[in-house]
């Protein structure tokens, strides 16, 4: 199959489509309509189920739903939606139903705007319902990888039996960039757990309820161990150009994009700066960042968001280096020149004394 | 309340010994009197009775009936409060012929979860939603439901339910009666033997109306709570059969199960290797080059102009044709306020090495399809960068002398040619005369890709070659002197 110029909204969809989803639950919202738009058609053409609900907090229920019967199915959102919707996460995590949501952040608090921005971080990655849970959180910064991370989002989600995130920026869900999609996988035979109506999973329950102090406490180590081995097998980073880096950028989705323009510049100007991107933001890739601290000097973060990321890069690190910081909120995008700007004003002094001529 | 007990025997799709409860697993967790209980048995004789067990799905609510899964030897799935509806519609539909039953209690359906009922019902889901209006919030104690009648006091109405603080008591099947959707809705007591044997049979007929494959029906059962109103059982029966029958009318509110079609089934899923074809990947496209193939070139352009000037469809051209010549490309649009505003850019890269950052703040190329744009991204274009502007002359003031500039009508040459709106392809075919960027062909491959009507790839092949003739005439030398950046 040759490569398909595509919006980062499509490609979630036909991924998933590809991935065997064939239910699709949601409710329009700038910038991640298109998501709904995509899959109203494809669903339904594919032998799937779309329906547009009435809120964001029927349609995380009816992801529940729909994962408790033992299919793939997706929903995708973006700020105030995903707020709506962290009831359903926490019962989503609570039952262990594996599902997929795509969060298409755009400018908040509040109605903010429908910008591309990062703010949906927090209540992402750190989990914005009740109760001690975990989201997989998975971030691409191309449209290739709104394909490739949605594919995975599914596998992680079933293997985890836990709801999964693909969280993107408006930019990646706008733009269109060729990609090369996955051959289809057939649709899964429902697993086990799931409540099909048979005979055989009759005795089934779907439920996240534990009366019982000890009960519940067993079901929360289960869940923290899941966590854990999650940390330990699925962490994922691209490292750029950090072999020998004194400064490594931190930033994922678009701003990796920009930053790698960045380091370009920047190596040009005689700075050894490399990039980190998290590829998981949960796992958050601790051992690679503290690995990268071994030898670089400092670390910068950027995001657009303001200190959402940089919270856990500080914890990553826990004060081995010290970590500067560039944020532009409200619907901008950091331009590399303007980053590029920062880097050298701050780390001057790691300026080598002779500046490289142009390769 | 011997009275309440019609049949001993348990119904098979009873569990007969409760193990999913902690302890006296031989009796239910319902207060003495209450109807949870009743409703229970009756549904139960009703899955029984329709042979349904292996096919049923019970969805339980938050309420005092959470637990409806320690009884019901059926698939079982526990919701958030309100939420069943929801989760409903989504086991239907992923399992079009199993038997899903909504079961909520009257916070849960006419309180939070009042948004979830209604387009439910609207929606015309085929499930059954039994409904258990008990008038009171049981699970927590006691606080006033969207159901409490008037002047009835609660842990939280203490003075009494108050129409003018409280508003009146929600009345749920004469709501539903106002959607088209719904196949039958029902109100039924359980205020004497009499109305709990009227009651069975609704129960069952709701039931069997999915069996059928019938839509949505509902079932509100008027519901003893002794335990809240603080009354024995005998005192709350009569409660139900006095008081609350006196606010909700027992009866039918809606009966289309005599005309009711049942729903279609879905065709069959079609054979996976027709995925990629109904996703319309791969079909009928041309052999490409591979990426990374073509002289070191990195074009960073910037389209921009009013909305419905073709801006975004320019830039979209421009990265499949880049595309199919075998550069790496990326085309993102500014979206959102903006495109309301009437104003409207997009950032097109198209590179021999994989791109970075697909944001354009630098351009190489600037297609200015109006003056606000020229005036907006002329001062960040790069030394020995190109800018095409739709207008007579450069502006006064706008002038850069380290920038190759053209200004040419290009709407009024599209109007020549009868089409005002193919402004975008004349500029295009001006900017494949003034660099090369790709190939006539693979520009014209794009355009046909892109543009759906025969009529107006026509129009477009046209416009592209008036801009590419405009262009020779104008003097910009068209050199490939500059090095694109690399
Ligand atoms: C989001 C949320 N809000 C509030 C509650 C607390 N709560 C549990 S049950 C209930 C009301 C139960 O009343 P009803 O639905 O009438 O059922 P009953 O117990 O009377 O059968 C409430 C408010 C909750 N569990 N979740
Ligand atoms: S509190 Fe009321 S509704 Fe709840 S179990 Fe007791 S009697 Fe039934």
């Amino acid at each position: 199959m040759n490569a398909q110029l595509t919006k980062g909204n499509e490609a979630i969809v036909k991924a998933a489509v590809l991935a065997g989803a064939r239910g699709f639950y949601g409710y329009p919202i700038t910038p991640a309509s298109e998501i709904a738009e995509a899959a109203a058609l494809y669903f339904p053409l594919a032998g799937g189920v779309f329906v547009q609900a009435e809120s964001e907090v029927a349609a995380i229920n009816m992801l529940y739903g729909g994962a408790a019967a033992g299919g793939r199915c997706m929903t995708a959102s973006s700020g105030p939606g995903i707020s709506l919707m962290q009831e359903g996460f926490s019962y989503l995590a609570g039952a262990e139903l594996p599902c997929v949501i795509a969060d298409i952040m755009r400018g908040g608090p509040g109605l903010g705007n429908i910008a591309p921005e990062q703010g949906d971080y927090n209540q992402i990655v750190k989990g914005g319902g009740h109760g001690n849970y975990r989201t997989l959180v998975l971030a691409p910064d191309s449209v290739q990888e709104m394909a490739d991370l949605t594919t995975l989002a599914f596998d992680l989600a079933e293997r985890y039996r836990n709801p999964a995130v693909v969280l993107a920026d408006g930019f990646i869900g706008q733009m269109m960039e060729p990609v090369t999609f996955a051959d289809p996988r057939p649709v899964a035979a429902p697993p086990e757990w799931a409540v099909t109506g048979t005979r055989e999973s009759r005795h089934n329950l779907v439920s996240s309820i534990y009366l019982e102090p000890d009960k519940l406490e067993q079901h929360v180590r289960k869940l923290e161990a899941k966590y854990q081995e999650a940390e330990r097998r699925e962490t994922r980073v691209e490292c750029w150009r950090t072999d020998d880096a004194d400064v490594v950028l931190v930033g994922y989705g678009i701003v990796g994009r920009i930053l790698k323009a960045v380091v370009e510049q920047a190596r040009r100007h005689g700075m050894r700066v490399g990039l980190l991107r998290p590829i998981t933001l949960y796992p958050f890739p601790v051992e690679e960042v503290r690995a990268l601290s071994r030898r670089a000097r400092a670390f910068a973060v950027v995001e657009m968001s303001t200190g959402q990321l940089r919270d856990d890069v500080r914890l990553a690190l826990e004060g081995r280096r010290p970590v500067e910081f560039y944020s532009r909120v409200g619907g901008n995008a950091p331009s590399a020149e303007e980053v590029l700007a920062f880097v050298e004003a701050k780390f001057e002094a790691l300026r080598e004394s002779e500046v490289l001529v142009h390769g | 309340m011997g009275s309440f007990t019609l049949t001993h025997e348990r119904p098979d799709c009873f569990y007969d010994r409760f193990e999913r409860k902690s302890e006296l697993q031989h009796q239910t967790h319902y207060c003495p009197g209450c109807g949870h209980g009743i409703v229970h048995k009756l549904l139960a004789e009703a899955i029984d009775g329709l042979g349904v067990q292996d096919r049923t799905i019970l969805v339980s609510p938050v309420g005092c009936s959470v637990f409806g899964y320690y009884y019901f030897d059926v698939g079982n799935v526990q919701a958030a409060h309100g939420r069943a509806p929801a989760v409903a519609t989504a086991l239907k539909r992923s399992l079009p012929d199993k038997i899903v039953v909504a079961y909520q209690g009257d916070g849960d359906l006419g309180a939070i979860g009042t948004a979830e009922i209604v387009h439910a019902a609207n929606r015309g889901e085929a499930i059954t939603v039994i409904f258990v209006n008990n008038g009171i919030y049981g699970m927590t104690g006691g606080q006033m439901a969207p159901t409490t009648p008037l002047g009835k006091k609660t842990a939280t109405t203490p003075f009494g339910r108050d129409a003018l603080n409280e508003g009146y008591p929600l009345h749920i099947c004469e709501l539903l009666a106002s959607l088209e959707a719904p196949v039958f809705l029902e109100r039924v007591g359980l205020g004497n033997n009499k109305q709990i044997m009227g009651a069975a049979k609704v129960l069952r007929k709701a039931m069997e109306n999915q069996v059928k494959g019938l839509g949505f029906s509902l079932v509100e059962v008027l519901s003893p709570c002794p335990t809240i109103w603080k009354m024995d059982p005998v005192e709350a029966q009569r409660f139900v059969r006095e008081e609350m029958a006196a606010v909700f009318g027992i009866g039918n509110y809606r009966d289309r199960t005599a005309t009711a079609t049942p729903r279609p089934a879905r065709p069959a899923p079609p054979k996976l290797e027709e995925l990629p074809g109904i996703l319309g990947l791969g079909n009928g496209d041309r052999d490409r080059l591979p990426c990374g193939e073509t002289s070191a070139v990195d074009y960073r352009i910037r389209v921009a102009g009013f909305g419905g000037q073709g801006v975004l469809m320019l830039g979209e051209v421009l990265a499949e044709a880049g595309l199919d010549a075998g550069y790496h490309v990326s085309w993102l649009p500014s979206y959102g306020p903006e495109m309301r505003s009437g104003t409207s850019n997009c950032h097109v890269r198209l590179s021999s090495r994989p791109i970075d950052s697909p944001l354009v703040s630098q351009p190489n190329v600037l297609l200015a399809l109006n003056e606000p744009s020229l005036h907006k991204f002329l001062p960040g274009v790069e030394p020995g960068g190109i800018v095409l502007y739709n207008g007579d002359a450069i502006p006064e003031g706008c002038g850069r002398g380290d920038v190759r500039m053209v200004a040419l009508p290009f709407t009024r040459i599209a109007d020549q040619i009868g089409v005002s709106k193919a402004a975008n392809i004349v500029i295009l075919g001006a900017l494949l005369e003034a660099t090369d960027l790709v190939e006539n062909e693979q520009a014209t491959a794009a355009l046909h890709k892109l543009v759906k009507s025969p009529k107006w790839f026509d129009i477009d092949v046209q416009a592209m070659e008036r801009g590419r003739e405009e262009m020779r005439k104008t003097t910009m030398p068209v050199s490939d002197d500059y090095l694109w950046g690399v």
